[in-house]
């Protein structure tokens, strides 16, 4: 019946229930960051000199940048220098197939409830499954394949479709974008390329699960997702990591490009360890995901489901330069404890008519601090560009904050824009309501807050919402009463 | 079935209720009247575990166990229902899943398994005709921008559906129409048996031509100052408060 429900029939569990790590033998670049260890990275995946220059000029941009100190958050400096940029189990010898990859490898996924397995796998969901910093395996190849639809890891790209990745990469978040943008393009170790040709419906949802297994790993994935003119993709986005009390730096970019007519929809069910009560250990995610809407009428549509990590710093955005394009941001973060989150998008509008819809709920508990921050600009020719933003914080308890710096910048007079902000508590009368019909607090919770974040939820694929309302649930208990 | 014995009860330490005995058995319905601000609502939220009151003073007990030893919760489980004065909106949740998840919480506390879809739904639709709610409502956030009756009439359809032994009603009439409350006191009725009992706190004598009262009680400044049958309610139509009012501050000077 109701997602809700399966839900707070299935949570039990009351820890962070991926913080277990595997022993494999791995293949690990030294510790440190220099020319050399981006040398090493691009000959370990066997790249062409054109990528390892790219990498090259990325790292001496970033050697002049500094780390932005803008966002909302609080963290003790990163040395760079003791993190190791590559680490990947050792296999005897390069997958082909998933037939091939080790069975050890698919276990850990099984594990995390993942079956690579193509006749297990619910049909309709296409998995890219990243361990560290490589990709172990892609379900369904050959049934995508027989429609044009590339999808695979993105260091197996950069093989069998260079003159794609060449056009592509970094065509939507340049090399010195920022300081993470720059330095992922300088030590990137893999992820995952889909490409749509046109006038292609890809059929089933891609999906790329992320695992951070090493220690003192950091992991810097590159995700570029390309829908050519009238195509339509859904891309899903796992990820978790193991319990450690050092705190681990994940640096993702993920760039979308949208020709004329094309739709993408990208989801992110985000579940990095947040680290444990006192704030000790957990994952640093600074990340840059953006899309493109290059083509007239073209669409894409964001949605973040973000319980996970210590520190969040990640604007996912849309450059509306197609005329009619429209971008929308769905968005529910969630902290708990000392978690801290700085998070939102920016639309810019270029092309006329463009609109844009953002919707964010943040929900903030015991005594972390929950930011939003949106941009939305609209540029000179963009006549007739709509906006609506709708942000909520829910607050629980008295020593958590929220925080909403809206910005707007508007040099069309033509444009509307709309911006609606609340704050709520989740109310005492609500939860004292839900216990007089017999529902236990913490069910109240989950019931209250999956209530709040449904407009975002439903905007998820069916199987993805279940697991985030299990998520949330997961991720507020024992923050009331 | 239900034993209140010199109950005292304070909120921020402002004493409210100040001594408050009451005897309720099997099968029984009372009716609690007083001038607002007496109390009313404040027994019902101490009877049904709300925690910004304190119980100063004084037990209860219901079907013979320590009430106030048990959450809010497990009180609704054990079978005590609240219609609450003001039912609490609760935005994005359906009256449908708030239901099933309060329903299947209180079959799992009474051994019962939980009802799955299709027998949950066979439950609604008959729960449904007793108080002839509209099933469109069933299916918007609980009580979020329900009207004044309609809220009412949705406190009584989910009193239907959990079944409860004592069902505690505060001014569930007020604001009701003259057919909901027609509508509504018959749902009532049907849903009273030899062992279960009611509490209906009202205002008005109107409600008790529906639900006959076996025993009317007057609450007033946080006592039951006076109690008698269903023609106490009569006589406090026609001559309001004063004289009780009088009485009682008297007896205590
Ligand atoms: N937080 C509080 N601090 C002090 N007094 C309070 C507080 N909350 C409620 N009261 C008081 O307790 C008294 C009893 O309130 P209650 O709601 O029980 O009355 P009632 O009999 O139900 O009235 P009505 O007929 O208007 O519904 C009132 O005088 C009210 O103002
Ligand atoms: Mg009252």
């Amino acid at each position: 019946m109701s997602k809700d429900n399966q839900i707070l029939e299935e949570f039990t569990s009351k820890e962070y229930e991926h913080g277990w790590s595997v022993n494999y033998e791995a293949d690990e670049a030294p510790i440190g960051l220099n020319e050399d260890i981006i040398r090493w990275i691009s000959a370990k995946k066997d790249e062409p000199q054109w990528l390892l220059d790219w990498r090259l000029k990325a790292f001496r941009a970033w050697e002049k940048m500094t780390e932005p100190e803008w966002a909302n958050v609080h963290y003790p400096n990163i040395d760079l220098q003791k993190l190791r940029y590559y680490s990947a189990p050792k296999q005897s010898k390069k997958a082909k197939n998933l037939d091939e990859v080790d069975p050890e490898l698919l276990q850990i996924y099984e594990r995390l409830g993942i079956s690579l397995n193509e006749q297990k796998r619910l049909q309709g969901i296409a998995v890219d499954a990243v361990l560290d910093s490589v990709s172990v395996g892609t379900t369904f190849k050959e049934t995508l394949g027989k429609l044009g639809i590339v999808f695979c890891s993105f260091s197996e790209a950069v093989h069998s479709h260079p003159e794609l990745i060449k056009k592509y990469l970094g065509s939507v978040v340049p090399m010195t974008d920022n300081y993470y943008a720059a330095l992922n393009s300088a030590v990137f170790s893999d992820g995952s390329f889909c490409y749509i040709p046109k006038g292609v419906r890809c059929p089933m949802e891609l999906s790329t699960y992320f695992r951070i297994n090493a220690a003192n790993t950091g992991q810097f994935e590159r995700t570029l997702i390309v829908a050519d003119e009238g195509s339509y993709c859904s891309y899903l986005e796992g990820c978790t990591a193991p319990q450690r009390d050092e705190n681990q730096l994940h640096a993702a970019v993920v760039e979308i490009y949208a020709a004329k007519d094309a739709e993408v929809k990208y989801s992110t069910v985000q579940n990095w360890y947040p680290g444990d009560k006192n704030g000790k250990g957990g994952i640093y995610n600074f990340v840059t995901k953006r899309g493109i809407c290059a083509g007239d009428n073209s669409k894409i549509s964001w949605t973040q489901v973000e319980t996970g990590s210590a520190v969040t710093w990640k604007y996912p955005s849309c450059i509306l330069k197609g005329d009619n394009s429209i971008g929308e941001f769905y968005s529910v973060a969630v902290t708990n404890n000392y978690q801290q989150a700085d998070t939102g998008t920016k639309m810019i509008h270029i092309g006329k008519n463009t609109k844009s819809r953002i919707v964010s709920k943040g929900i903030s508990a015991g005594h972390s601090q929950n930011s939003y921050r949106g941009q939305v600009q609209v540029m000179k020719r963009a006549h007739n560009a709509r906006n609506f933003s709708q942000c909520d914080s829910l607050l629980m308890g008295s020593k958590c904050g929220a925080h909403t710096f809206p910005y707007i910048d508007i040099q069309n007079s033509t444009a509307k824009v709309e911006h609606e902000a609340t704050t709520s508590k989740i109310g005492e009368d609500q939860l004292f309501y839900c216990n007089q019909r017999g529902i236990a607090t913490e069910d109240a919770v989950a019931l209250i807050v999956n209530g709040y974040a449904k407009e975002v939820l439903n905007q998820l694929p069916m199987e993805f919402a279940v697991e985030a309302q299990k998520l949330l649930a997961l991720t507020l208990e024992g923050s009331v009463g | 079935m239900l034993s209140i014995k010199n109950l005292h009860a304070s909120i921020e330490g402002t004493p409210i209720l100040k001594g408050i005995n009451l005897e309720v058995k099997a099968g029984e319905v009372h009716a609690i009247m007083g001038p607002n601000g007496s109390g009313k609502s404040t027994l019902a939220s101490v009877l049904a575990g709300r925690e910004e009151y304190e119980v100063t003073q004084g037990e209860v007990t219901f079907k013979s166990k320590d009430l106030l030893d048990l959450s809010p919760e497990d009180r609704a489980r054990e079978g005590v229902f609240l219609a609450f004065q003001y039912p609490v909106e609760i935005p994005g949740v359906s009256s449908t899943n708030f239901l099933r998840t309060a329903v299947n919480q209180v079959r799992e506390y009474r051994g019962q398994d939980p009802l799955d879809a299709v027998k949950f739904l066979t439950l609604i639709k008959e729960k449904m005709k007793l108080v002839e709610i509209d099933q469109k409502l069933l299916s918007r956030s609980l009580n979020e921008g329900f009207s004044g009756g309609e809220k009412k009439r949705n406190e009584i359809f989910q009193m239907a559906m959990l079944e409860p032994t004592l069902s505690i009603l505060d001014e569930t009439d007020s604001g009701l129409d003259i057919d909901a409350l027609r509508i509504v006191s018959n749902g009532v009725n049907q849903l009273k048996s030899d062992d279960k009992a009611t509490i209906v706190v009202t205002h008005y004598q109107r409600l008790l031509d529906y639900i006959i009262p076996d025993f009317v009680h007057v609450l007033y400044n946080g006592k039951i100052v006076k109690s008698g049958t269903k023609e106490l309610a009569l006589e406090l139509e026609e001559k309001g408060y004063d004289w009780i009012k009088e009485e009682a501050d008297k007896a205590t000077v």
